[in-house]
C-alpha cells in the first residue's frame, strides 16, 4: 500500500523532470541556452511578488476545472464539458453581478452560487442523458461546449450590451478582487477566489473519502454492475456526479468573471481552462491534493512561459513546444509507471 | 524493503537536482544579464534615441500578415532609423490568449520600455488599467479609445478605405454579388462592413453583399469555409477584415484558381497590401487591399515621444488625408485604369466632404435610403 502511494508521488515528479529535460534538449538543438530559458521561466512564474500573484491567479481556475474532471472521473465519467461549464458559470456570475444591486455579503455569494448552479445545470443535461438513455457523456459534453460558447457570445452582444464585445465591469459588491492582495503583489490580479478553490478541494476530498455518497460514487466508477447489484441507484449517482463536477467548473468561471476580469467578453474560441483541467486532473491522479499541486504547476508553466521570449530570447513558438513537451511527459506517466515497475522486478 | 529505500533515495536525488538546477540557473542568469546589460548600454550610446518602445500583440501575433505584422514592421523601421535592434530598444510580447495581455504589458513596463503599444481593440481594458496603474510609462492603443493622461489612442477611418474598396469591387464584379468576411462582430469591424457596403451600393444599388463573421481573428480554416460557401454562391469578390482568418479566404480563392484558372474571382485584402498573399502561378487573386498604415501610425507616435511631444490623452485619427488609409494599386492587371479613376473620383468626394461615409449599421441604413 505504501509503495503504491510512493509511486503516485514519484511518477509525476519524474514526468515533470523528463519534460524539462526534453525541453532543454530542444532549446540546445535550436541554439538557445536552456539554463537561461528555464531561469526566465522560473522568474516569470516566481520571480517576484507580482508574478507570484499572477501565477496564483492563473492556477485558481485550473484547480476548479481539475477538480471537476477528477470528480467525474472517480465515478467513471469523462467530463469533457468543463469548458462549456466554465463559460456558462462565467456568464451567470457576471450577469448576476451586473443585474442585481445588493450589499456585498448578499451580492457576492449570490453571484458565486449562480455560477455554480449554471455549471451544474450544464452538466446535468449530459448526466441525465447518460443515466436514462445511455448516451455517451463525451459526445454530449463536447456538443454542450459549443452551445455554451455561441449562446454566451450572443447573450453578451444582444442582452448584456448593445452590440459591444465586452460587458461593463461588475460593481465592487460582487467582486472577488482585493485591493489588499493587489497592493502586496505589485498590482497583480490575484483575488480571493484562491480561497474558494482550496475550499472546494477540501470539499471534494471530504465527499469522496468521508461520506456514503462519495463511497457510492466511487463504487459506481469501479464497477457499475456490481454497484447496481449491491442495491445502489446507479442513474442517480451518475447524475449527481456530473452535477457536482459541473458546479466545480462553473465556479472556475466565477473566478474569471468576478475575480480576474470583472467582465465577460465575446470569445472567439474556448478559453481552454476546461481542457487544461483534464491534464491537471490526470497529473493530479484524480485526488484533491494532487489536483491542487498540478494546477499550480500548470499555472506556473503558463505564466512563466510568457517571460521566455522577452527574458531569454526564446521564440514564442519554441516556448509552446517546450511547454507542450512537459505536458506530454506528464500525461504519459503511464509509460514511466511501466518502466519503474519493470525496473523494480529486475531488481528483485 | 531495499527497493523502497532505493526509490526514496532516487526521489530525493531528483528533487535535490531540480533545486540545484534552479539555484545554479539563478547565478548564471545574473552573469548573463550583466553581460547583456553592458551590451545594452553600448547600444544605447551608439543609438540616437533614449527611448525604447515595445508592443503587446493580440492573439494574431506579429506574423499574422495583417494588423499586428504591420505594427511590428513600423516598430522595426523606427528602430532601424534610430540604430536599435530587437530586444535592445524595441521588442514585442506575443499574447496567446486574453489572459496573457496584462502579464505581457506589466512585463514590458518592468523592463522599462518608455512607450508600450497595445495592438487591437481586444486590449482596450488592459491598456486602460495599465495606464492608470503605471503613470510613469507611456501607452498607445491602436484601434480603440483609452482615457488616461499618459496614453494616446490611435484610430483609423477604416470606413473611408472600405468605402473605396467597395467602389473598386462594385466596378469589377460581373455577378453583382459581393462578400464580406469579418473577424469578430464588433463596432470596429462593423466600420469596415458599413463602409464597404456603402461604397458598393453607391456605384450600383443593385449589388448584394453577403456579410459573414468568423468570430475569430486567428482561424484560417473558418475563413476558408466561409469563402468556399460564398464563391459557390456566385459571389466573385470577397473583402475580408479578419486578420489571420483572412488567410483562409486567400487560400480558398487560390485553390479555386488553381483548378479553374479561367474563373474570375477576387479577394480584397486588409491592413497591409496583401498582393503577395494572392499570388498563384502567374495570376493573382488580390484585386486590391484596404491599407491601414498601422506602421506609419506607430512610427509617428514613437517620433512624437522622441521629440517630447507625446500627445497624452488625445485621440489620433488617421484617414486618407493623413496617409493612414489607402487603396493598393499593385495588381495593375485587375485594377484597370478605369477602376482606379472611379476610385479616385469617390476619394475626392470623401475628401471634400461631399459624402459622409457611414460607420455603423444604423448609419448605413440612412445612407442607403438616401441613395
Amino acid at each position: 500500500m505504501s509503495q503504491n502511494k510512493l509511486f503516485t508521488v514519484l511518477v509525476p515528479i519524474i514526468s515533470v523532470f523528463l519534460g524539462l529535460l526534453a525541453g532543454a534538449i530542444i532549446m540546445l538543438v535550436s541554439g538557445f541556452n536552456p539554463i537561461e530559458g528555464y531561469t526566465a521561466l522560473w522568474n516569470g512564474a516566481f520571480g517576484d511578488s507580482y508574478t507570484l500573484g499572477e501565477t496564483i491567479r492563473r492556477s485558481t481556475p485550473y484547480i476548479l476545472t481539475g477538480l471537476s474532471i477528477a470528480f467525474a472521473f472517480r465515478t467513471g465519467l469523462f467530463n469533457i464539458g468543463a469548458e462549456g461549464q466554465v463559460i456558462v458559470g462565467w456568464l451567470a456570475a457576471v450577469w448576476v453581478g451586473l443585474a442585481i444591486d445588493a450589499p456585498m455579503y448578499i451580492h457576492l455569494p449570490l453571484a458565486i452560487i449562480a455560477a455554480g448552479i449554471a455549471g451544474a445545470l450544464w452538466a446535468f443535461i449530459p448526466g441525465i442523458l447518460k443515466a436514462k438513455l445511455g448516451v455517451h457523456e463525451v459526445i454530449v459534453t463536447i456538443m454542450m461546449n459549443y452551445i455554451a460558447l455561441f449562446v454566451t457570445n450572443d447573450i453578451i452582444r444582444n442582452v448584456l450590451t448593445d452590440r459591444q464585445t465586452t460587458t461593463e465591469a461588475i460593481p465592487a459588491s460582487a467582486s472577488l478582487a482585493s485591493d489588499w492582495l493587489q497592493s502586496i503583489t505589485l498590482y497583480s490580479r490575484v483575488h480571493y477566489g484562491i480561497l474558494i478553490a482550496l475550499f472546494a478541494a477540501v470539499i471534494m476530498w471530504f465527499i469522496i473519502q468521508r461520506t456514503t455518497i462519495g463511497y457510492e460514487l466511487k463504487s459506481v466508477g469501479y464497477n457499475e454492475h456490481a454497484s447496481r447489484y449491491a442495491g445502489m441507484n446507479v442513474s442517480k449517482n451518475i447524475v449527481l456526479s456530473m452535477v457536482i463536477a459541473g458546479t466545480f467548473a462553473g465556479l472556475a468561471g466565477a473566478m474569471e468573471g468576478l475575480g480576474t476580469y470583472g467582465t465577460i467578453s465575446v470569445m472567439s474560441g474556448f478559453p481552454n481552462m476546461g481542457f487544461d483541467g483534464i491534464a491537471v486532473a490526470l497529473l493530479g491522479a484524480n485526488t484533491a491534493l494532487g489536483v491542487v499541486l498540478a494546477a499550480f504547476l500548470f499555472g506556473a508553466l503558463k505564466e512563466g512561459a510568457g517571460e521566455m521570449p522577452t527574458g531569454a530570447g526564446v521564440p514564442t513558438e519554441l516556448v509552446d513546444i517546450i511547454i507542450a513537451l512537459i505536458i506530454f511527459f506528464v500525461a504519459s506517466s503511464y509509460i514511466i509507471r511501466w518502466i519503474l515497475l519493470r525496473f523494480k522486478k529486475e531488481g528483485k | 524493503m531495499k527497493n523502497r529505500k532505493f526509490i526514496l533515495l532516487f526521489a530525493l536525488l531528483l528533487s535535490l537536482g531540480i533545486v540545484l538546477a534552479a539555484c545554479g540557473g539563478g547565478s548564471d542568469e545574473e552573469e548573463t544579464t550583466d553581460s547583456t546589460n553592458s551590451g545594452d548600454d553600448a547600444a544605447t550610446e551608439e543609438g540616437s534615441s533614449d527611448y525604447s518602445i515595445a508592443m503587446v500583440t493580440d492573439q494574431g501575433g506579429v506574423d499574422d500578415k495583417s494588423f499586428n505584422q504591420s505594427a511590428w514592421e513600423g516598430m522595426q523601421a523606427w528602430g532601424e532609423e534610430h540604430g536599435l535592434s530587437k530586444g535592445n530598444g524595441f521588442n514585442y510580447a506575443q499574447s496567446g490568449s486574453k489572459a496573457d495581455f496584462m502579464p505581457n504589458i506589466t512585463r514590458l513596463v518592468r523592463d522599462e520600455y518608455s512607450l508600450i503599444f497595445g495592438t487591437g481593440f481586444l486590449l482596450q481594458e488592459d491598456i486602460q488599467k495599465a495606464a492608470e496603474q503605471f503613470s510613469d510609462t507611456k501607452f498607445a492603443l491602436v484601434d480603440a479609445i483609452v482615457e488616461a493622461p499618459n496614453a494616446v489612442s490611435v484610430t483609423f477611418k477604416e470606413h473611408e478605405g472600405s468605402f473605396l474598396a467597395g467602389v473598386a469591387a462594385a466596378s469589377k464584379t460581373t455577378t453583382n454579388k459581393l462578400g464580406f468576411v469579418g473577424g469578430i462582430d464588433s463596432p470596429l469591424i462593423n466600420k469596415f462592413e458599413a463602409g464597404f457596403i456603402a461604397g458598393a451600393k453607391s456605384v450600383n444599388s443593385e449589388i448584394e453583399v453577403d456579410v459573414q463573421y468568423a468570430e475569430t481573428f486567428d482561424d484560417p480554416s473558418k475563413g476558408k469555409l466561409i469563402a468556399s460557401n460564398m464563391y459557390s454562391n456566385d459571389i466573385d469578390i470577397i473583402f475580408h477584415a479578419s486578420g489571420g482568418t483572412g488567410n483562409g479566404v486567400f487560400n480558398q480563392a487560390k485553390d479555386i484558381k488553381q483548378n479553374d484558372p479561367e474563373r474570375e474571382i477576387w479577394v480584397i485584402g486588409v491592413d497591409r497590401d496583401q498582393h503577395e498573399d494572392g499570388e498563384i502561378n502567374d495570376q493573382n487573386v488580390t484585386l486590391t487591399s484596404m491599407i491601414k498604415r498601422v506602421d506609419v501610425a506607430v512610427q509617428e507616435v514613437a517620433n512624437m515621444l522622441a521629440n517630447d511631444q507625446f500627445p497624452g490623452g488625445e485621440i489620433l485619427e488617421f484617414g486618407i488625408e493623413e496617409e493612414g488609409i489607402a487603396i493598393a494599386e499593385t495588381n495593375t492587371e485587375a485594377m484597370t485604369e478605369e477602376i482606379v479613376n472611379t476610385v479616385n473620383e469617390w476619394q475626392e468626394k470623401i475628401l471634400n466632404g461631399e459624402i459622409e461615409v457611414p460607420k455603423t449599421r444604423e448609419e448605413l441604413e440612412t445612407f442607403e435610403s438616401s441613395l
